[in-house]
Protein backbone atom coordinates (compact mmCIF):
# COMPACT_ATOMS: atom_id res chain seq x y z
CA UNK A 1 0.00 0.00 0.00
CA UNK A 2 1.42 3.32 -1.09
CA UNK A 3 0.07 6.42 0.62
CA UNK A 4 0.98 9.78 -0.82
CA UNK A 5 0.06 13.20 0.51
CA UNK A 6 2.35 15.91 -0.82
CA UNK A 7 2.55 19.62 -1.47
CA UNK A 8 5.15 21.44 -3.49
CA UNK A 9 5.50 24.85 -5.10
CA UNK A 10 7.52 25.07 -8.29
CA UNK A 11 7.40 28.66 -9.50
CA UNK A 12 3.82 29.31 -10.59
CA UNK A 13 2.88 25.66 -10.37
CA UNK A 14 1.38 24.45 -7.10
CA UNK A 15 1.14 20.72 -6.51
CA UNK A 16 -1.12 19.38 -3.77
CA UNK A 17 -2.01 15.76 -4.24
CA UNK A 18 -3.18 12.93 -2.01
CA UNK A 19 -3.94 9.38 -3.07
CA UNK A 20 -3.50 5.75 -2.06
CA UNK A 21 -2.47 2.84 -4.24
CA UNK A 22 -3.40 -0.59 -2.90
CA UNK A 23 -1.47 -2.84 -5.25
CA UNK A 24 -1.71 -4.11 -8.79
CA UNK A 25 -1.12 -1.39 -11.35
CA UNK A 26 -2.23 2.10 -10.40
CA UNK A 27 -2.23 4.52 -13.29
CA UNK A 28 -1.35 8.14 -12.62
CA UNK A 29 -3.31 9.56 -15.49
CA UNK A 30 -3.61 13.12 -16.69
CA UNK A 31 -2.50 15.69 -19.25
CA UNK A 32 1.13 16.83 -19.60
CA UNK A 33 2.02 19.39 -16.97
CA UNK A 34 -0.39 17.94 -14.41
CA UNK A 35 2.53 17.10 -12.10
CA UNK A 36 2.75 13.36 -12.72
CA UNK A 37 6.52 13.15 -13.07
CA UNK A 38 7.04 15.44 -10.07
CA UNK A 39 4.98 13.10 -7.90
CA UNK A 40 6.86 10.05 -9.12
CA UNK A 41 10.20 11.77 -8.45
CA UNK A 42 9.01 12.51 -4.93
CA UNK A 43 8.12 8.88 -4.35
CA UNK A 44 11.53 7.82 -5.69
CA UNK A 45 13.22 10.38 -3.45
CA UNK A 46 14.77 12.47 -6.22
CA UNK A 47 12.71 15.55 -5.24
CA UNK A 48 11.67 16.52 -1.70
CA UNK A 49 8.11 17.80 -1.19
CA UNK A 50 7.63 21.04 0.74
CA UNK A 51 5.07 19.43 3.02
CA UNK A 52 3.39 16.10 3.45
CA UNK A 53 4.03 12.43 3.94
CA UNK A 54 4.84 9.43 1.77
CA UNK A 55 4.59 5.89 3.13
CA UNK A 56 5.02 2.51 1.51
CA UNK A 57 3.46 -0.38 3.46
CA UNK A 58 4.66 0.29 7.01
CA UNK A 59 7.75 2.31 6.06
CA UNK A 60 7.64 6.09 6.14
CA UNK A 61 9.71 7.37 3.20
CA UNK A 62 9.06 11.03 3.78
CA UNK A 63 7.45 12.96 6.57
CA UNK A 64 7.97 16.72 6.63
CA UNK A 65 6.55 17.14 10.16
CA UNK A 66 8.74 14.36 11.59
CA UNK A 67 11.71 15.43 9.42
CA UNK A 68 12.07 12.02 7.86
CA UNK A 69 13.66 11.84 4.42
CA UNK A 70 14.79 8.41 3.33
CA UNK A 71 17.39 8.84 0.55
CA UNK A 72 16.56 7.21 -2.81
CA UNK A 73 19.20 4.49 -2.45
CA UNK A 74 17.46 3.09 0.62
CA UNK A 75 13.89 3.20 -0.67
CA UNK A 76 14.04 -0.01 -2.70
CA UNK A 77 11.73 1.48 -5.30
CA UNK A 78 12.37 0.59 -8.93
CA UNK A 79 12.13 3.45 -11.40
CA UNK A 80 11.73 3.12 -15.16
CA UNK A 81 12.29 6.55 -16.65
CA UNK A 82 10.82 8.06 -19.77
CA UNK A 83 14.23 7.79 -21.39
CA UNK A 84 15.86 4.47 -20.57
CA UNK A 85 18.89 6.00 -18.78
CA UNK A 86 20.97 2.88 -19.28
CA UNK A 87 24.64 3.16 -18.37
CA UNK A 88 26.42 3.51 -21.74
CA UNK A 89 29.76 2.21 -20.46
CA UNK A 90 28.38 -1.07 -19.10
CA UNK A 91 27.19 -4.14 -20.96
CA UNK A 92 23.52 -5.04 -20.80
CA UNK A 93 24.33 -7.80 -18.30
CA UNK A 94 26.14 -5.37 -16.01
CA UNK A 95 23.37 -2.81 -16.38
CA UNK A 96 20.91 -5.48 -15.24
CA UNK A 97 23.18 -6.57 -12.40
CA UNK A 98 23.90 -3.02 -11.16
CA UNK A 99 21.05 -2.79 -8.64
CA UNK A 100 21.68 -6.24 -7.20
CA UNK A 101 25.31 -5.36 -6.61
CA UNK A 102 24.58 -1.95 -5.11
CA UNK A 103 21.96 -3.39 -2.77
CA UNK A 104 24.37 -6.09 -1.63
CA UNK A 105 21.99 -8.89 -2.70
CA UNK A 106 23.43 -12.35 -3.36
CA UNK A 107 24.07 -13.36 -6.95
CA UNK A 108 20.95 -15.04 -8.36
CA UNK A 109 21.52 -16.27 -11.90
CA UNK A 110 18.17 -18.08 -12.03
CA UNK A 111 16.24 -15.00 -10.92
CA UNK A 112 18.10 -12.92 -13.48
CA UNK A 113 17.34 -15.39 -16.26
CA UNK A 114 13.64 -15.34 -15.33
CA UNK A 115 13.54 -11.58 -15.84
CA UNK A 116 15.67 -11.87 -18.96
CA UNK A 117 13.22 -14.41 -20.39
CA UNK A 118 10.19 -12.39 -19.32
CA UNK A 119 11.51 -9.39 -21.23
CA UNK A 120 13.14 -11.41 -24.01
CA UNK A 121 16.54 -9.73 -23.81
CA UNK A 122 18.73 -12.85 -23.59
CA UNK A 123 20.41 -12.19 -26.93
CA UNK A 124 21.54 -8.72 -25.88
CA UNK A 125 23.35 -9.52 -22.64
CA UNK A 126 26.91 -9.02 -23.83
CA UNK A 127 26.26 -5.92 -25.90
CA UNK A 128 26.43 -2.30 -24.83
CA UNK A 129 23.28 -0.15 -24.93
CA UNK A 130 24.69 2.29 -27.52
CA UNK A 131 23.43 0.60 -30.69
CA UNK A 132 20.31 -1.12 -29.41
CA UNK A 133 16.84 -0.03 -30.52
CA UNK A 134 14.64 2.14 -28.29
CA UNK A 135 12.35 -0.81 -27.54
CA UNK A 136 15.23 -3.07 -26.58
CA UNK A 137 16.74 -0.39 -24.39
CA UNK A 138 13.47 0.27 -22.59
CA UNK A 139 12.97 -3.46 -21.95
CA UNK A 140 16.45 -3.59 -20.42
CA UNK A 141 15.63 -0.56 -18.27
CA UNK A 142 12.51 -2.35 -17.00
CA UNK A 143 14.60 -5.43 -16.22
CA UNK A 144 17.24 -3.35 -14.47
CA UNK A 145 14.64 -1.79 -12.17
CA UNK A 146 12.94 -5.15 -11.58
CA UNK A 147 16.15 -6.93 -10.55
CA UNK A 148 16.62 -4.73 -7.46
CA UNK A 149 13.55 -6.63 -6.14
CA UNK A 150 11.70 -3.36 -5.63
CA UNK A 151 8.76 -3.04 -3.26
CA UNK A 152 7.17 -0.79 -5.84
CA UNK A 153 7.91 -0.15 -9.49
CA UNK A 154 7.52 3.38 -10.85
CA UNK A 155 7.07 3.67 -14.60
CA UNK A 156 7.10 7.22 -15.91
CA UNK A 157 5.64 7.19 -19.41
CA UNK A 158 7.90 4.27 -20.31
CA UNK A 159 6.53 4.15 -23.85
CA UNK A 160 6.44 7.87 -24.57
CA UNK A 161 9.77 7.99 -26.40
CA UNK A 162 8.87 5.02 -28.63
CA UNK A 163 7.02 4.91 -31.93
CA UNK A 164 3.72 3.07 -32.27
CA UNK A 165 5.32 -0.20 -33.35
CA UNK A 166 7.69 -0.27 -30.42
CA UNK A 167 4.86 0.56 -28.05
CA UNK A 168 2.99 -2.50 -29.22
CA UNK A 169 6.23 -4.41 -28.70
CA UNK A 170 6.59 -3.43 -25.04
CA UNK A 171 3.00 -3.39 -23.76
CA UNK A 172 2.63 -7.19 -23.65
CA UNK A 173 5.77 -7.39 -21.49
CA UNK A 174 4.28 -4.90 -19.06
CA UNK A 175 1.09 -6.94 -18.89
CA UNK A 176 3.17 -10.07 -18.18
CA UNK A 177 5.00 -8.12 -15.52
CA UNK A 178 1.70 -7.28 -13.88
CA UNK A 179 0.35 -10.83 -14.07
CA UNK A 180 3.53 -12.85 -13.46
CA UNK A 181 5.97 -10.77 -11.43
CA UNK A 182 3.16 -9.25 -9.34
CA UNK A 183 5.20 -6.19 -8.35
CA UNK A 184 2.95 -3.27 -7.42
CA UNK A 185 3.32 -0.58 -10.06
CA UNK A 186 2.60 3.08 -10.38
CA UNK A 187 2.20 3.74 -14.06
CA UNK A 188 2.35 7.32 -15.32
CA UNK A 189 0.76 8.08 -18.64
CA UNK A 190 -1.44 10.46 -20.54
CA UNK A 191 -2.29 7.77 -23.09
CA UNK A 192 -5.81 6.49 -22.62
CA UNK A 193 -5.33 3.19 -24.47
CA UNK A 194 -2.10 2.37 -22.69
CA UNK A 195 -3.66 2.91 -19.29
CA UNK A 196 -6.74 0.90 -20.21
CA UNK A 197 -4.54 -2.04 -21.19
CA UNK A 198 -2.29 -2.12 -18.15
CA UNK A 199 -3.96 -0.46 -15.16
CA UNK A 200 -6.17 -1.96 -12.48
CA UNK A 201 -6.83 1.35 -10.76
CA UNK A 202 -6.74 4.97 -11.89
CA UNK A 203 -5.73 8.21 -10.19
CA UNK A 204 -6.67 11.14 -12.37
CA UNK A 205 -4.43 14.13 -11.94
CA UNK A 206 -5.28 17.58 -13.19
CA UNK A 207 -3.25 20.76 -12.68
CA UNK A 208 -1.41 19.47 -9.62
CA UNK A 209 -4.50 18.05 -7.94
CA UNK A 210 -6.14 14.65 -7.78
CA UNK A 211 -9.38 15.08 -9.71
CA UNK A 212 -10.66 11.56 -9.17
CA UNK A 213 -9.61 8.10 -8.09
CA UNK A 214 -11.26 4.78 -8.84
CA UNK A 215 -11.52 1.83 -11.20
CA UNK A 216 -10.99 1.66 -14.92
CA UNK A 217 -14.50 2.98 -15.54
CA UNK A 218 -13.09 6.33 -14.45
CA UNK A 219 -11.12 6.42 -17.70
CA UNK A 220 -14.21 6.54 -19.88
CA UNK A 221 -15.64 9.31 -17.75
CA UNK A 222 -12.34 11.22 -17.95
CA UNK A 223 -12.21 10.93 -21.68
CA UNK A 224 -15.82 12.01 -21.95
CA UNK A 225 -14.88 15.06 -19.81
CA UNK A 226 -11.96 15.87 -22.03
CA UNK A 227 -14.05 15.67 -25.15
CA UNK A 228 -16.66 18.05 -23.85
CA UNK B 1 70.87 6.69 -33.60
CA UNK B 2 71.07 9.46 -31.04
CA UNK B 3 74.27 8.98 -29.10
CA UNK B 4 73.28 10.35 -25.74
CA UNK B 5 75.88 10.86 -23.03
CA UNK B 6 75.26 9.52 -19.49
CA UNK B 7 74.61 13.06 -18.27
CA UNK B 8 71.94 13.55 -20.90
CA UNK B 9 70.30 10.25 -19.99
CA UNK B 10 70.23 11.34 -16.36
CA UNK B 11 68.41 14.54 -17.28
CA UNK B 12 65.89 12.62 -19.41
CA UNK B 13 65.18 10.00 -16.75
CA UNK B 14 64.89 12.68 -14.10
CA UNK B 15 62.44 14.66 -16.22
CA UNK B 16 60.27 11.60 -16.83
CA UNK B 17 60.28 10.71 -13.14
CA UNK B 18 59.41 14.26 -12.07
CA UNK B 19 56.62 14.56 -14.63
CA UNK B 20 55.18 11.17 -13.73
CA UNK B 21 55.24 11.77 -9.98
CA UNK B 22 53.80 15.27 -10.47
CA UNK B 23 50.91 13.92 -12.57
CA UNK B 24 50.11 10.94 -10.34
CA UNK B 25 50.17 13.00 -7.15
CA UNK B 26 48.14 15.81 -8.74
CA UNK B 27 45.45 13.40 -10.00
CA UNK B 28 43.43 12.75 -6.81
CA UNK B 29 43.50 16.45 -5.90
CA UNK B 30 42.59 17.36 -9.46
CA UNK B 31 39.63 14.96 -9.48
CA UNK B 32 38.34 16.28 -6.16
CA UNK B 33 38.64 19.96 -7.14
CA UNK B 34 37.21 19.37 -10.60
CA UNK B 35 34.23 17.52 -9.13
CA UNK B 36 33.63 20.31 -6.60
CA UNK B 37 33.81 23.00 -9.28
CA UNK B 38 31.59 21.05 -11.65
CA UNK B 39 28.93 19.93 -9.18
CA UNK B 40 28.84 22.09 -6.07
CA UNK B 41 27.96 25.67 -5.36
CA UNK B 42 29.78 26.96 -2.35
CA UNK B 43 31.00 30.21 -0.91
CA UNK B 44 34.36 31.18 -2.40
CA UNK B 45 33.99 28.99 -5.48
CA UNK B 46 35.23 31.82 -7.70
CA UNK B 47 38.30 32.18 -5.47
CA UNK B 48 39.11 28.47 -5.63
CA UNK B 49 38.62 28.53 -9.39
CA UNK B 50 40.93 31.55 -9.65
CA UNK B 51 43.61 30.04 -7.43
CA UNK B 52 43.64 26.82 -9.44
CA UNK B 53 44.05 28.73 -12.68
CA UNK B 54 46.59 31.22 -11.36
CA UNK B 55 49.71 29.23 -12.39
CA UNK B 56 48.39 29.26 -15.96
CA UNK B 57 48.47 33.05 -16.23
CA UNK B 58 51.12 34.00 -13.68
CA UNK B 59 54.73 34.30 -14.92
CA UNK B 60 56.26 30.90 -13.99
CA UNK B 61 59.10 32.65 -12.22
CA UNK B 62 56.56 34.20 -9.85
CA UNK B 63 55.04 30.80 -9.10
CA UNK B 64 58.55 29.49 -8.47
CA UNK B 65 59.37 32.37 -6.18
CA UNK B 66 56.14 31.90 -4.20
CA UNK B 67 57.00 28.23 -3.82
CA UNK B 68 60.48 29.16 -2.66
CA UNK B 69 59.29 31.46 0.11
CA UNK B 70 56.51 29.11 1.28
CA UNK B 71 57.95 25.62 0.67
CA UNK B 72 61.62 26.49 1.07
CA UNK B 73 63.58 25.34 4.12
CA UNK B 74 62.82 28.59 5.94
CA UNK B 75 59.32 29.01 4.55
CA UNK B 76 56.33 28.36 6.86
CA UNK B 77 55.05 25.26 5.03
CA UNK B 78 58.49 24.00 4.08
CA UNK B 79 59.90 24.15 7.61
CA UNK B 80 56.78 22.52 9.05
CA UNK B 81 56.92 19.63 6.56
CA UNK B 82 60.65 19.19 7.10
CA UNK B 83 60.41 19.19 10.90
CA UNK B 84 57.34 16.98 11.29
CA UNK B 85 57.49 14.59 8.30
CA UNK B 86 61.06 15.00 7.12
CA UNK B 87 59.82 15.98 3.67
CA UNK B 88 62.17 18.47 2.06
CA UNK B 89 61.37 20.19 -1.21
CA UNK B 90 64.02 22.84 -1.66
CA UNK B 91 66.80 21.91 -4.10
CA UNK B 92 65.48 18.34 -4.37
CA UNK B 93 63.80 16.55 -7.23
CA UNK B 94 60.64 16.36 -5.08
CA UNK B 95 60.55 20.16 -5.18
CA UNK B 96 60.77 20.03 -8.96
CA UNK B 97 57.84 17.59 -8.97
CA UNK B 98 55.86 19.95 -6.73
CA UNK B 99 56.53 22.91 -9.03
CA UNK B 100 55.67 20.86 -12.14
CA UNK B 101 52.51 19.49 -10.52
CA UNK B 102 51.29 22.95 -9.64
CA UNK B 103 52.01 24.26 -13.13
CA UNK B 104 50.17 21.34 -14.72
CA UNK B 105 47.29 21.36 -12.22
CA UNK B 106 45.04 23.91 -13.99
CA UNK B 107 45.25 21.94 -17.23
CA UNK B 108 44.30 18.75 -15.40
CA UNK B 109 41.41 20.33 -13.51
CA UNK B 110 40.05 22.05 -16.62
CA UNK B 111 39.90 18.88 -18.68
CA UNK B 112 38.37 16.80 -15.89
CA UNK B 113 35.85 19.49 -14.96
CA UNK B 114 34.61 19.84 -18.53
CA UNK B 115 34.15 16.09 -18.87
CA UNK B 116 32.27 15.86 -15.56
CA UNK B 117 30.01 18.74 -16.59
CA UNK B 118 29.24 16.92 -19.84
CA UNK B 119 27.89 13.85 -18.03
CA UNK B 120 24.13 13.37 -18.07
CA UNK B 121 23.20 13.76 -14.41
CA UNK B 122 20.04 11.80 -14.96
CA UNK B 123 22.25 8.72 -15.18
CA UNK B 124 23.46 9.47 -11.66
CA UNK B 125 19.84 9.80 -10.47
CA UNK B 126 19.10 6.45 -12.05
CA UNK B 127 22.04 4.93 -10.18
CA UNK B 128 20.68 6.36 -6.92
CA UNK B 129 17.28 4.72 -7.47
CA UNK B 130 19.15 1.44 -8.06
CA UNK B 131 20.66 1.68 -4.58
CA UNK B 132 24.04 3.29 -5.21
CA UNK B 133 25.48 5.68 -2.63
CA UNK B 134 27.14 8.92 -3.71
CA UNK B 135 30.59 7.41 -3.51
CA UNK B 136 29.52 4.38 -5.54
CA UNK B 137 27.81 6.62 -8.09
CA UNK B 138 31.04 8.57 -8.45
CA UNK B 139 33.11 5.41 -8.82
CA UNK B 140 30.81 3.48 -11.15
CA UNK B 141 29.10 6.18 -13.23
CA UNK B 142 30.82 9.58 -13.01
CA UNK B 143 34.42 8.40 -13.11
CA UNK B 144 34.16 5.94 -16.02
CA UNK B 145 32.08 8.37 -18.08
CA UNK B 146 34.63 11.14 -17.44
CA UNK B 147 37.54 8.85 -18.28
CA UNK B 148 38.38 10.31 -21.72
CA UNK B 149 38.60 13.77 -20.15
CA UNK B 150 40.64 12.46 -17.23
CA UNK B 151 43.14 10.86 -19.59
CA UNK B 152 43.35 14.01 -21.68
CA UNK B 153 43.91 16.07 -18.53
CA UNK B 154 46.63 13.72 -17.28
CA UNK B 155 48.47 13.88 -20.59
CA UNK B 156 48.27 17.68 -20.64
CA UNK B 157 49.53 17.80 -17.05
CA UNK B 158 52.33 15.35 -17.86
CA UNK B 159 53.39 17.29 -20.96
CA UNK B 160 53.33 20.57 -19.07
CA UNK B 161 55.37 19.01 -16.26
CA UNK B 162 57.86 17.58 -18.73
CA UNK B 163 58.49 20.97 -20.27
CA UNK B 164 58.25 23.11 -17.16
CA UNK B 165 61.20 25.44 -16.75
CA UNK B 166 60.63 28.79 -15.08
CA UNK B 167 58.98 27.76 -11.81
CA UNK B 168 61.24 24.73 -11.39
CA UNK B 169 64.53 26.55 -11.90
CA UNK B 170 63.44 29.39 -9.61
CA UNK B 171 62.33 27.04 -6.84
CA UNK B 172 64.90 24.24 -6.90
CA UNK B 173 67.63 25.65 -9.12
CA UNK B 174 69.51 23.64 -11.76
CA UNK B 175 71.51 20.89 -10.07
CA UNK B 176 72.68 18.07 -12.40
CA UNK B 177 71.31 14.73 -11.25
CA UNK B 178 68.92 16.25 -8.71
CA UNK B 179 66.87 19.05 -10.26
CA UNK B 180 68.32 19.46 -13.73
CA UNK B 181 65.43 18.44 -15.95
CA UNK B 182 65.44 18.11 -19.72
CA UNK B 183 64.51 21.76 -20.19
CA UNK B 184 67.07 22.96 -17.68
CA UNK B 185 69.75 20.80 -19.29
CA UNK B 186 68.98 22.23 -22.73
CA UNK B 187 69.16 25.71 -21.27
CA UNK B 188 72.51 24.93 -19.66
CA UNK B 189 74.01 23.42 -22.83
CA UNK B 190 73.00 26.43 -24.89
CA UNK B 191 75.00 28.57 -22.47
CA UNK B 192 78.17 26.50 -22.63
CA UNK B 193 80.61 26.84 -25.53
CA UNK B 194 80.39 23.70 -27.66
CA UNK B 195 77.13 22.61 -26.08
CA UNK B 196 75.14 22.90 -29.32
CA UNK B 197 75.32 19.22 -30.20
CA UNK B 198 74.13 18.12 -26.78
CA UNK B 199 71.34 20.70 -26.78
CA UNK B 200 70.29 19.53 -30.25
CA UNK B 201 70.08 15.90 -29.13
CA UNK B 202 67.98 16.79 -26.10
CA UNK B 203 65.71 18.97 -28.22
CA UNK B 204 65.02 15.97 -30.45
CA UNK B 205 64.26 13.86 -27.38
CA UNK B 206 61.88 16.54 -26.09
CA UNK B 207 60.02 16.62 -29.40
CA UNK B 208 59.79 12.82 -29.49
CA UNK B 209 58.44 12.64 -25.93
CA UNK B 210 55.84 15.32 -26.60
CA UNK B 211 54.63 13.56 -29.74
CA UNK B 212 54.51 10.23 -27.94
CA UNK B 213 52.40 11.69 -25.16
CA UNK B 214 49.95 13.18 -27.65
CA UNK B 215 49.60 9.94 -29.60
CA UNK B 216 49.14 7.94 -26.41
CA UNK B 217 46.43 10.25 -25.12
CA UNK B 218 44.60 10.18 -28.44
CA UNK B 219 44.70 6.38 -28.39
CA UNK B 220 43.48 6.09 -24.80
CA UNK B 221 40.70 8.63 -25.27
CA UNK B 222 39.54 6.88 -28.43
CA UNK B 223 39.48 3.52 -26.69
CA UNK B 224 37.56 4.94 -23.76
CA UNK B 225 35.11 6.71 -26.08
CA UNK B 226 34.61 3.62 -28.24
CA UNK B 227 33.13 1.70 -25.36
CA UNK B 228 30.14 4.02 -25.24
CA UNK B 229 29.15 3.43 -28.82
CA UNK B 230 28.03 -0.05 -29.64
CA UNK B 231 30.10 -3.12 -28.98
Amino acid sequence: MLAVEVEKRLGDFALAAAFKAAGGVTALFGPSGAGKTTIVNMIAGLIAPDRGRIALDDTVLFDAAARIIVPPLRRRIGYVFQEDRLFPHLTVRRNLDYGRYMNGLPRDEAGMMRVVDLLDIGALLDRRPGRLSGGERQRIAIGRALLTHPRLLLLDEPLASLDAGRKREILPYLVRLRDEAKVPMLYVSHQFREVKRIATEVVRLDDGRVAAQGGLDLLDASVADMLV
Amino acid sequence: MLDLTPDEWIAIRLSLRIALVATVVALPFGLAIAWLLARKDFWGKAIVDGLVHLPLVLPPVVTGYLLLISFGRKGPIGSFLADTFGIVFSFRWTGAALACGIMGFPLLVRAVRLSIEAIDRRLEDAAATLGASRLWIFATVTLPLALPGIIAGMVLCFAKALGEFGATITFVSNIPGETQTLSAAIYTYTNVPGGDAAAGRLVLVAIALALLALIASEWFARRAGMRFHGE
